[in-house]
């Protein structure tokens, strides 16, 4: 019983809570975007593939390890956000939001395309071997990935519930997300919130792109095999709501693991070639349900 | 290149361009009469090319049917399960506004993928279907057999185009638009605006099938390659929006001239040294992507944008005015 138990937690349970904090980390600037410049950012995914890209640069040209490299992706994925932000969506903020989430599309095809020339289409790895995983009380055998992105993910949430509850900048962006017109009649720098929410959004997409890579490998559509989940995970918390989007990520992502352990039958619950679709049938659920999400979320 | 297989490959090009205009004229009904952003056509498409390829297929063991059955019979059965789950989804997301169907129906065309990736009994998994058959395929043999595979495609395109056009100027069409632009006025004149939305969503997730179905005799087989998003829901979306959303002609032009760069950047990818060579196709999504953001930003309305039919008052006004 207890290793059974036991395999729960370390085959599913722990892997559920590192495949989560990768959906929560892209999720909240998802959700963020979607808050406040109100349209969903089709090209959130690829901007967490150039996150990884660039870390994985930096990796090549200084031999350290990946989350020390991490800067440098996260620069690089917060350059090209506000680059496509100035060129290709302000040009449209005054229009109908849908011409924005075209051009989103358009974004990721471009994002994609520009790492599959310059990086290539071949499988990439951060640190190759196999690492050995970490045995607690004798019972409990984790790796170290999925120890360093829940740290990564309790680090995250705390740094953002200061941010947006301590600073300035912070407040500014939850009251232009709860009520633009007023926030703009109060005199809010509403440029200044748009610029931070990119570079808030694309930093934690940068660092999801490289958990996600240090979990299994790098490759050009290592987000935008993500966008959907992560778009569960942004509903499902409450659109606006950063919060709500890391809690969203984190269930949706032990959702997806715990989905194919065998519940009730020798048999997995759920044919694990159908995990990621347990993601989108909740989102399907959610829209047509309960659009606002757990924690009330605006709607658009 | 020699004159026989310039024309041929002007033969294959307007044939799949033929393909492309169906699916960016159904594309039209949903996004440019109806306003509904549907982000799922791969979904659609792959339905319509699967159940047209298992009913007219030779019997296999490795997958469901190969009922020999004649082709129209296929293509007619690909519109109607593609429309029914059509009407399925749109029963299910059609009251969410334009971002949440966008993730909707993305999310239903992947399950749709997944589902033919991973049922091995029903579509013979990534192996997928093979001699499936086309239209008069007992008269022809060979290269002709393209040109009257052509004429077929070209046949359907003119039919389907008809429809649309016809759709368009019908008080059905004139309500849609209503619906569009003004859902609350619409609503307020008493149309029943998501019984409207969901004819249209119906009428588009079916044609779309009938496309779906055209490509897979086209290519006598038929794999889950075939329904990749990014060259089916992507591109055209991409040739509706230069051509002219809400223009019927505009779709078509749209389809034609994308697809002409779509297959010229071919070409051309072609003479390159050969390490660039392989990286082309990268630079034809780059180009592709670019034209897209280039549109939205210059020219909205597409080559031929939208042309209302003028409305009687016009003149009425003009002379109580005058």
């Amino acid at each position: 019983m207890e290793s059974l138990m036991m395999e729960f937690i370390n085959f599913y349970l722990i892997p559920g809570l590192a495949l989560g904090s990768v959906y929560a980390l892209g999720a909240i600037g998802i959700s963020m975007i979607f808050g406040i410049l109100r349209f969903a950012h089709f090209a959130h995914g690829d901007v967490m593939t150039l996150g990884a890209y660039g870390t994985l640069t930096a990796v090549w040209m200084s031999g350290l390890h990946p989350l020390l490299a991490l800067p440098a992706g996260i620069a690089f994925a917060i350059l090209a956000a506000l680059a496509v932000d100035k060129v290709f969506y302000k040009p449209l903020r005054d229009l109908p939001t849908i011409y924005t989430v075209i051009a989103s599309f358009g974004v990721a095809l471009i994002f994609r395309s520009l790492v599959q020339l310059i990086w290539g289409t071949q499988n990439e790895v951060f640190i190759r071997g196999v690492q050995k995983p970490i045995v607690l009380f004798d019972l409990i055998r984790v790796s170290v990935l999925h120890l360093e992105s829940i740290a990564v993910i309790v680090l995250a949430a705390i740094a953002l519930h200061y941010f947006l509850t301590r600073t300035r900048t912070g407040r500014s962006m939850r009251a232009v997300s709860d009520n633009p017109e007023l926030a703009r009649v109060a005199g809010l720098d509403t440029e200044k919130v748009v610029r931070s929410t990119w570079i808030i959004g694309a930093s934690l997409a940068a660092i999801a792109g490289v958990l996600s890579g240090l979990d299994t490998n790098i490759h050009p559509n290592l987000g935008w095999n993500l966008i959907l989940p992560m778009f569960a995970a942004a509903i499902l918390g409450g659109i606006g709501k950063p919060m709500g989007a890391l809690l969203g990520g984190m269930v949706i992502g032990l959702i997806e693991e715990l989905s194919s352990y065998t519940w009730f039958t020798d048999e997995p619950l759920i044919n694990p070639g159908y995990k990621t679709a347990t993601a989108f049938l909740i989102m399907v659920i959610l829209l047509i349900f309960r659009p606002q999400g757990l924690l009330k979320g605006r709607l658009f | 290149m020699d004159p026989v297989g310039l024309f041929f490959y002007l033969v294959a090009f307007l044939i799949f361009g033929g393909i492309y205009a169906i699916l960016c004229l159904a594309l039209n009904v949903q996004w440019g009469y109806g306003g509904l952003f549907n982000a799922g056509i791969a979904g659609f498409f792959a339905v319509g090319a699967y159940t047209s390829a298992l009913l007219t297929a030779a019997p296999a063991q490795t997958h469901l049917g190969g009922y020999e059955l004649p082709v129209p019979v296929g293509i007619l059965a690909a519109a109607v399960t593609a429309g029914l789950t059509g009407w399925a989804v749109a029963k299910i997301c059609i009251r969410l506004k334009s971002d949440y169907l966008a993730m909707a129906s993305i999310g239903i065309a992947e399950i749709l993928r997944m589902v033919i990736v991973n049922e091995d009994w029903l579509t013979n998994g990534s192996l997928g279907i093979t001699n499936i058959p086309r239209p008069f395929d007992g008269f022809v043999q060979g290269r002709a057999a393209d040109i009257l595979f052509l004429l077929v495609v070209w046949a359907v395109v003119i039919i389907v185009y008809l429809i649309c056009n016809r759709l368009y100027d019908s008080p059905w069409g004139r309500t849609l638009r209503a619906v569009r632009d003004n859902e609350d006025a619409a609503r307020a004149v008493g149309k029943d605006v998501d019984a409207f939305r969901l004819q249209t969503f119906v009428i588009g997730a079916a044609l779309m099938g009938v496309a779906g179905a055209l490509s897979a005799h086209y290519f006598r087989f038929l794999s889950p390659e075939a329904t990749e998003p990014l060259l089916i829901t992507f591109l055209v979306w991409v040739m509706l929006m230069a051509g002219g959303s809400g223009n019927n002609k505009g779709a078509i032009v749209g389809a034609l001239s994308v697809w002409a760069i779509w297959s010229m950047t071919e070409i051309f990818a072609n003479r390159l040294p050969a390490e660039f060579a392989t990286r082309s196709s990268y630079i034809r999504m780059l180009l592709i992507g670019l034209l897209l953001q280039f549109v939205l930003q210059r020219y909205r309305s597409g080559l031929l944008p939208e042309r209302s039919p003028g409305n009687a008052f016009d003149k009425d006004t003009d002379k109580t005015n005058g």
